[in-house]
């Protein structure tokens, strides 16, 4: 039946507050929390986020009554308290799958996290969780390799893998460059890392940096008898210059190249990505300015988010932070992002900030990156709490030893293969690790004189994002 | 007075990927991992190569993986096995999961003679 035309402003609520709605298996849903201005009831507040991020603007129109918007409407279909916090709620938002592009995480983000967050009815705004459906999950590329095939490529198992940042940051020249990569990778370590601020400055340009890396590489690999790699930095200005270093990095026999993904953003990432599975690169992930978008509890999008959509983009590693180094993160809900980046299901649970079942079906996994201001004390905790599929990386731990980086090098790695020698045999790598490192110690002056040097260095304050339980 | 550095020298040494930094397990050693790979359901299977050759993706298989083996005590006489008919090479010891089709523990167990 036709509907009429009635000009003015119109409730929200009458056409997007629909509690008794059950969201299709292929529905996008989505959760927010939402922080109201005072006195706003909290259906109309949900029902004005439903309309601004999908069909509604402010005033009825007529030329919506050209289409039948019942088919692309937003809904909100649940509204819930936030535990221990009484001027905030979720709303949970089912939006239909033909609202979005195939494959085009830009345009879900446009439309979930675009307008609607400056909307004045609201005082804040987050994004706590989406659930993609199947069907658009299928339309997306995902990591470009995934964990199977990076560990068959880098002849690495049954551990996680070690990686390391070249420091100092900024400011070295290409052979210098070179030569802290080449320490490093000959003391043991499986990967290290352009900084994510290292793209090609004035006193090292990226195509020098690129050559003295692949000689170091090389040479490391040969004397080592072990795979090795370092993630070269593509990202770059515009999406010619970053296809132009990864098509040299490929030309130079490199096995791994790297982007900045909210930096250079979800289109040039996507398309990096693809690059990389067509040409059988490996994609190293950074994530610089997340922390201005997932940082506070009621305004922004979290992490878990973005570890998805970076999922969906492509990647084959991505930064999750440490848990216990020098960055912000509780344990529980890392470990609820990177159940996303890993696992094939992952179900609704609460307790680890996933607010629903996530079936990823076939798409590859992702490797979570631990990195920021940890050292050889860290390794038991960090093998417990990432597991194997992880990449660890130590750069002060690394650089800071007493004898330079090969020396911190072997230091980690020794300390690494003592921990997952240890959780093999049943040990509780935790509650023993100081007897794990000691004993590991006893064979390595490398690794004795590691635990020496960052004894008394701990990062022990709290999280400000914190799981909102009772 | 002689200057005395405090810089130890660290020595590039050629490795064979994971539990090369370790120091050769003993027996027992050796049967925990056996015995984890075992309890996490992984196939174990035995691989062995000549030094020259240690780089290459595919080393030699002893035999075929021993799908579904629960017993240590086997897997331990083919490691030997393995090891008495090629002395002169690397043996090593994989856990295989066919779930991820990767290997859920590789380490070698007797270096070439």
């Amino acid at each position: 039946m036709s509907k009429k035309y009635d000009a003015g402003v119109k409730e929200y609520r009458d056409t997007y507050w629909t509690p008794d709605y059950v969201p299709l298996d292929t529905d996008l849903l989505a959760c927010f929390k939402v922080t109201g201005q005072e006195g706003v009831p909290k259906e109309e507040v949900a029902a004005a986020v439903a309309a601004e991020s999908s069909t509604g603007t402010w005033s009825t129109v007529w030329s919506e009554l050209l289409t039948d918007l019942d088919f692309y409407k937003g809904r909100c279909y649940r509204i819930e308290d936030v535990p221990g916090d009484k001027e905030s709620f979720y709303a949970f938002i089912a939006y239909p799958l033909d609202l979005f592009e195939e494959g085009s995480i830009t345009n879900v983000l446009t439309s979930l996290v675009g307008n609607v967050f400056g909307f004045k009815a609201l005082r804040h705004l987050r994004l706590e969780d989406i659930r993609f459906p199947m069907a658009f999950i299928k339309t997306c590329p995902g990591p470009p390799n995934g964990i199977c095939v990076e560990r068959d490529r880098m002849n690495k198992y049954g551990r996680p893998l070690l990686g390391c940042t070249i420091k100092p940051k900024l400011g070295l020249s290409g052979k210098n460059y070179g030569r802290v990569v080449y320490e490093c990778l000959r003391g043991g370590l499986d990967f290290t890392k352009d900084d994510e601020n290292i793209n090609s400055q004035p006193f090292q340009r990226w195509q020098n940096r690129f050559e003295f890396v692949a000689e170091a590489v090389q040479l490391a690999q040969e004397e080592t008898g072990e795979k090795k790699g370092h993630y070269l930095n593509c990202t770059a200005a515009t999406p010619e210059e970053m296809y132009e270093r990864a098509e040299f990095a490929k030309e130079l026999g490199q096995p791994i190249i790297m982007h900045d993904y909210i930096t250079g953003g979800f289109t040039a990432n996507t398309g990096l990505s693809k690059w990389c599975r067509k040409n059988g690169m490996l994609l190293h992930i950074h994530r610089a300015m997340h922390a201005v978008i997932d940082r506070h509890p009621k305004h922004g999008i979290h992490f878990r988010v973005l570890a998805k959509c970076l999922r969906l983009s492509g990647g084959d590693q991505l930064h999750t932070g440490t848990v216990v180094g020098k960055l912000e993160g509780d344990r529980q809900t890392t470990l609820g992002f990177i159940d996303q980046l890993r696992e094939s299901f992952v179900p609704e649970d609460r307790s680890r900030g996933n607010f629903f079942d996530q079936d990823w079906g076939s798409m590859p996994g992702v490797f979570a990156v631990a990195s920021g201001g940890i050292h050889v004390w860290h390794m038991p905790a960090l093998v417990a709490i990432f597991g194997d599929d992880s990449v660890l990386q130590f750069g002060g731990g690394t650089h800071g030893h007493p004898w330079g980086s090969a020396a911190g090098a072997a230091a980690n790695r020794v300390a690494l293969e003592a921990c997952v020698k240890a959780r093999n045999a049943g040990r509780e790598i935790e509650k023993e690790s100081r007897d794990i490192l000691m004993e590991a110690a006893k064979h390595s002056p490398e690794l004795a004189i590691a635990l020496e040097t960052w004894k008394e260095i701990k990062f022990e304050f709290d999280t400000v994002d914190k799981l909102d339980v009772n | 007075m002689p200057f005395k550095s405090t810089v130890g020298d660290y020595q590039t040494v050629a490795t064979l990927e994971t539990f090369g930094f370790l120091p050769p397990m003993s027996q027992d050693e050796i049967y925990d991992q056996i015995a984890y790979i075992i309890a996490q359901g992984w196939s174990p299977l035995v691989e062995h190569v000549h030094p020259s050759r240690s780089m290459s993706t595919y080393w030699s298989y002893w035999k075929l993986p021993f799908f579904g083996e629960k017993d240590l005590g086997v897997i331990v006489s083919e490691l030997e096995g393995c090891h008495r008919a090629y002395p002169d090479h690397h043996v090593r010891l994989v856990g295989y999961d066919a779930y991820t089709q990767s290997q859920g523990s590789c380490f070698v167990v007797f270096e070439a003679r």
